[in-house]
């Protein structure tokens, strides 16, 4: 592949990727390790960005921050994506009341504003990563389910679905043999776009004080303790939320790219 | 359908979603660590959660428990907050009148943003406007909304000392109209963003298909006007799926009023929550998910009455 053909938000969605894991490996300073004599101070040779209202790196925050956020939007789109394309294949394939009753399920399912749910779970069990991931991958599957589902239901009735009947294919080997590669395209772009919505729901609780717990870093809830000292060291505000815009960006950006290139429209 | 039916219909759905998320309420209670009496107050002794477990009446059978649940939910008793030793119910019903405020302004600002935008993005699809506005949308989308509340905060308050950082209005100053307007401003600004972000992909692609029906060059081979054209046969049937449309971003619009009123300190229902969920004051946190629940299916129902009344052909089905 030529350079020149790799669109940007690939190439931009490899640095942040680069930035946070490989990054430690040339910025040796515990996201952690507080120095109350310096505490938000400005940026000097041990301390590129400065430090944060804890005394502690606001660089390497930003890089374990990455982690988390990425990790935590990537694996819950992955949840999202196989929820969803169970769901809609099954309402796809089968038709019908099991389609009626599906979808029915999926309607609900948007109509529950996940901020408030996730309050209320959040509270009860307190909040931990493979928490979030699941609930993030639980209120986001819908949209996926109802693409699978039209398209399955289109690929349903083509010849080379009759054909694999012909040949006495089971209806599982079916979908997972000659639907799903079809739906491959839709999948990605979904996909892509959906690590950003991931990611700023994460970022969004974070920053409530509802996901990722301090002391461990994420670029939301890095927010919150620099919106306290807004007055005094306003540059604290500023790089979790570039690299948070920078990623979903990139997200939505390489989501439109993927769009262009399958030729697909919603 | 009759309007009476399709009204019936669409209530019956509603209380439906109603029962399954007070169902889901019921359900959390009981899983979470330490069973529902701790949710009524953690830091009670073994003793005095026995009494409450018996008052409660937690010592009967499940199924008991949930006719219970139900009953008291129907009577409006969601329990006591112990944060503010107040009735859960009513201490949630006061701020929602704060956040009407701020999510119907936000909305008739995104509204009034995304509809003339989108019209002219749409009319001329893949020109420099066109495209630089397909660039501002993402851009709306990918935004995460309370960084830029901060920002906003930073530019107009601390910096400038142009706007109010939060608050409803400056103390000394509460009946002064302009006093309200400013301290709404950058919280409108914020909410409404991505749901302008959002009605506007709906309102192009809307205009962008319309423009290829069927109904549009025999208005044209008519010899009607582009102008009429526009007005009288595109833009009406363009713009009434945005209706709908409207409906789909109600948990959006509740949710980032949330993020938004915590961001701004604007005393609404959603920072309630917030603060609720954080320090675990449950009765509260129950009574704010059902309430948003409620509101969002009733404006679900109404959206669909007023999608009836304005478009006709919805009625024959």
């Amino acid at each position: 592949m030529k350079l020149a053909a790799v669109p940007l938000p690939v190439v931009m969605l490899g640095c942040l990727l680069a930035f946070a894991w490989a990054g430690p490996l040339m910025h040796h300073v515990d996201p952690d390790a507080m120095d109350l004599r310096h505490i938000a101070s400005p940026s000097s040779l041990g301390h590129p960005l400065g430090t944060d209202e804890s005394g502690r790196d606001v660089l390497a925050r930003l890089m374990a921050g990455g982690r988390v956020s990425l990790a935590v939007g990537t694996v819950a789109t992955a949840v999202a994506l196989v929820l969803g394309t169970l769901v809609g294949a099954l309402a796809g394939w089968r038709g019908g009341w099991v389609d009626g009753l599906l979808m029915r399920v999926t309607d609900a399912a948007m109509a529950v504003p996940v901020l408030f749910a996730a309050l209320a779970v959040l509270s009860i069990f307190g909040s931990s990563p493979p928490l979030l991931i699941g609930l993030i991958g639980a209120t986001s599957w819908m949209g996926i389910a109802r693409l699978v589902r039209a398209e399955v239901a289109v690929l349903r009735h083509s010849d080379f679905v009759m054909a694999a009947r012909a040949l006495g294919r089971p209806d599982a080997a079916i979908v997972l043999r000659h639907l799903l590669p079809q739906l491959l395209p839709v999948l990605t772009v979904a996909a892509s776009v959906g690590v950003a919505y991931a990611i700023l729901t994460e970022s969004a609780l974070s920053y409530l004080g509802l996901g990722v717990q301090p002391p461990r870093a994420s670029w939301g809830n890095m927010l919150t303790g620099a919106q306290a000292s807004l007055y005094t060291a306003p540059r604290l505000a500023i790089w979790p939320g570039v690299m948070i815009l920078l990623t979903t960006l990139s997200c939505n950006g390489l989501g439109r790219w993927l769009r262009r290139k399958t030729g697909w429209h919603e | 359908m009759s309007g009476f039916r399709f009204l019936a219909r669409r209530l019956a759905q509603g209380v439906l979603i109603l029962w399954m998320v007070s169902s889901a309420t019921f359900i959390l209670m009981h899983l979470a660590p330490g069973g529902p009496s701790m949710l009524a107050d953690p830091k009670l002794g073994p003793v005095e959660r026995a009494a409450i477990e018996a008052r409660l009446g937690l010592d009967l059978p499940l199924p008991a428990q949930y006719v219970a649940w139900h009953r008291n939910l129907l009577k409006g008793d969601l329990g006591q907050s112990y944060l503010y030793q107040t009735p859960a119910g009513s201490t949630v019903l006061a701020r929602v009148p704060n956040t009407l405020l701020l999510a119907g302004s936000a909305l008739l600002v995104s509204v009034l943003l995304a509809v003339p935008l989108g019209i002219r993005a749409g009319l001329r699809p893949g020109r420099p406007f066109d495209r630089l506005m397909e660039f501002v949308s993402v851009g709306a989308l990918s935004l995460p909304t309370f960084w830029y509340g901060i920002v906003l905060i930073m530019i107009f308050a601390a910096m400038g000392h142009l706007l109010p950082a939060g608050g409803t209005a400056t103390p000394g100053l509460e009946g002064s109209m302009v006093d309200r307007i400013r301290h709404l401003i950058l919280p409108v600004a914020v909410l409404s963003l991505p749901i302008a972000g959002e009605l506007f992909r709906y309102v192009r692609s809307g205009i962008e298909a319309m423009a290829h029906a069927p109904h549009i060059p025999a208005a044209r081979a008519k010899g009607l006007t582009e102008g009429a054209i526009t007005r009288r046969h595109l833009l009406r049937n363009a713009l009434l799926p945005l209706v709908t449309v409207i409906g789909l971003q109600a948990p959006m619009l509740v949710g980032g009023a949330a993020i938004t009123e915590t961001v701004f300190s604007w005393p609404g229902m959603g920072r309630l929550g917030v603060e609720a969920a954080l320090g675990r004051d449950y009765p509260v946190v129950m009574a704010t998910t059902l309430a948003v629940a409620a509101a969002v299916v009733a404006g679900n129902v109404v959206l669909d009455l007023l999608y009836r009344w304005i478009d006709p052909r919805v009625r024959i089905e």
